[in-house]
């Protein structure tokens, strides 16, 4: 059967002047372009499906508060424009960037302690799940108390939001390499790192990424929460300050400024991911 | 004149070799309550193949991974070369019955990982592997992803990575049970030319007694769980005959008598 493939692949190489594989390697350009063609005009679709509804409750008008999506992209460009949005920014992104790099670290670190070690597992797990499900509101007096109303207490915030899903799918992930593979590695002489770094970390690295996913999207979250309950600072000031004028649109605004961000971050962190381990974006065996 | 001269190494297998390459002594293995190996002694001549035939669950891939060092019996010994078998060895390579391949990493990047593992450098290890690829007969897929091959494909995958370490002891668990017969014919001979020429010890296990009788030097018979080696056949087929060995008198014989002891099991 192999040989039967080999030798039609030959004539038709003999009578195409070897066209062949360069025929598939173009076909394969094409569906891939058509492929992100059509992933980037259902985007460009989807979001203006969304706008449009927005715009269309706006002026119905759902509630006297709800702004249509012109005038609160109006509202944005006059913060892009007077410098405000980036004074705010400045701000927000402190807990914000500072948390989630801590997260990631930390989360990635304890995830893959806790994965590989079952001891761990049942010392630590439970903290984290404990923490992935506690009233986040209800801990921050607590912890304003702790650390006072500085970074601190906002980075607190950003973890505890963004760390546990972290830990947690890193953690399940590695604890579910498939032991095949492992036992693979093993016999061709892998030391417990290379079984670590060549077979465990890439075999986990969809779903650690998936934690990150949602451990980012969570760190957004805490970072704008913790403006709005410790203290308001950044784009939570902005939220805050509009609202108490009746600046509807500038508060759509901002939040529609943070959601646009998170978006962006979300969007780098999948290239960082094809970047790092370009196996997964290729479909996985079940065996 | 290879032929002329496989008939003559095969002439004699009567007397036992002196030369063991590896020694299963007086092996038990439990999982919890199962017992899957019990008190099995088993040698295996260097230079030769042996076959593992016995009924499915009886414990074939388990003796293969205690003497690849993968998992420890729960008693008694196993020496290749002379030495206790501790751990995993650059002597043993194992071509596993699911394959384990890495799905994230291209056929290249699988058959060169035991090279990998090695610290063989890149460019050596990838012409290496291409020429262990080209010879299972996957020329031109060495980019592709093990997705993308049909199960008989993956599995040549796994046997070149083990080909390409060069481990004088190779074992071989069903590596031919997703392959067609072409296929295997093809491998059948390809493995009986690579145990003539690279005086490598094969330790096969399958599930065709036709395959066993044709390949094989010497054929154990293991018994269903708690396994032990039932008997020991050493098949004496003159290869250099010319004709169709698979219809060779004694070849019919041999694979009559080890289905009647088989058979007891299966009924
Ligand atoms: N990791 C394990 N834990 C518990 N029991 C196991 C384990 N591995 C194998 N066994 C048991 O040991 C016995 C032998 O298994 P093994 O895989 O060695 O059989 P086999 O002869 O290779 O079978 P097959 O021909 O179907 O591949 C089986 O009954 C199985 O249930
Ligand atoms: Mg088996």
């Amino acid at each position: 059967m192999i040989r039967a493939g080999r030798s039609l692949a030959r004539d038709a190489g003999k009578g195409a002047s070897g066209g062949r594989p360069r025929v598939t390697a173009g076909t394969g350009r094409a569906i891939d372009a058509f492929r992100t063609h059509r992933s980037l005009a259902l985007k460009v679709l989807s979001a203006a499906i969304v706008f449009g509804a927005w715009e269309i409750a706006g002026r119905v008008p759902v509630s006297y508060a709800f702004p249509t999506f012109i005038n609160s992209m109006l509202a944005l460009m006059r913060m892009v424009f007077d410098g405000s949005l980036f004074v705010a920014y400045a701000e927000t992104l402190q807990p914000l960037v500072i948390g989630v790099a801590i997260s990631a670290l930390v989360g990635i670190g304890m995830g893959l302690w806790i994965g590989l070690n079952a001891a761990s597992r049942w010392l630590f797990s439970p903290i984290f799940i404990v923490m992935q499900a506690a009233p986040l509101a209800a801990l921050i007096p607590i912890l304003v108390m702790v650390y006072g109303i500085g970074l601190t207490s906002k980075v607190f915030v950003v973890c505890i939001m963004a760390m546990p899903v972290i830990v947690l799918n890193t953690a399940s992930a590695v604890a579910n390499t498939p032991g095949s593979i492992k036992e693979m590695a093993t016999s061709f002489m892998a030391s417990d790192r290379d079984v670590l770094l060549k077979v465990v970390i890439p075999a986990a690295s969809p779903i650690i990424f998936s934690g990150l996913r949602l451990g980012v999207s969570a760190g957004f979250i805490g970072a704008i929460l913790s403006e709005l309950k410790i203290t308001p600072t950044g784009v939570g000031d902005i939220i805050t300050y509009s609202r108490s004028v009746a600046d509807y649109p500038s508060m759509y605004a901002a939040i529609f400024s943070i959601i646009l961000l998170a978006v962006v971050f979300l969007n780098l962190l999948e290239t960082l991911e094809n970047r790092l381990f370009e196996g997964n974006n290729r479909g996985y065996v079940s065996d | 004149m290879s032929q002329i001269d496989r008939s003559l190494g095969r002439a004699a297998p009567a007397a036992p070799p002196a030369d063991i390459a590896v020694s299963v002594r007086g092996v038990s293995k439990n999982y919890g309550d199962v017992q899957a190996l019990e008190n099995l002694s088993l040698d295996f001549p260097r230079g030769q193949l042996t076959s593992l035939l016995g009924p499915s669950g009886c414990g074939k891939t388990t003796l293969l991974k205690i003497i690849a060092g993968l998992i420890p019996a729960s008693s008694g010994s196993v020496e290749v070369d002379g030495r206790p078998v501790e751990g995993p060895g650059p002597d043993r390579a194992f071509v596993f019955q699911d394959f384990a391949l890495l799905p994230w990493a291209s056929v290249l990047r699988n058959v060169a990982f035991g090279l990998e593992l090695r610290g063989v450098a890149r460019s050596e290890r990838e012409d290496r592997a291409a020429r262990y690829i080209r010879e299972v007969g996957l020329a031109g897929f060495e980019q592709s992803f093990p997705h993308e091959l049909s199960g008989g494909m993956r599995q040549r995958v796994g046997l070149a990575r083990a080909l390409s370490v060069d481990a004088d002891v190779l074992l071989l668990d069903e590596p031919f049970s997703a392959v067609d017969e072409q296929t295997r014919r093809k491998f059948q001979e390809d493995m009986l030319a690579l145990v003539e020429t690279e005086r490598k010890t094969f330790i096969f296990v399958t599930h065709s007694i036709e395959e066993a009788v044709y390949v094989s030097d010497q054929i154990a018979i293991l018994l269903p769980r708690p396994s032990r080696v039932h008997e020991v056949i050493r098949p004496s087929i003159s290869r250099g005959g010319g004709g169709n060995i698979r219809r060779d008198a004694e070849y019919l014989d041999i694979v009559d008598e080890i289905w009647a002891s088989l058979r007891s099991y299966v009924e």
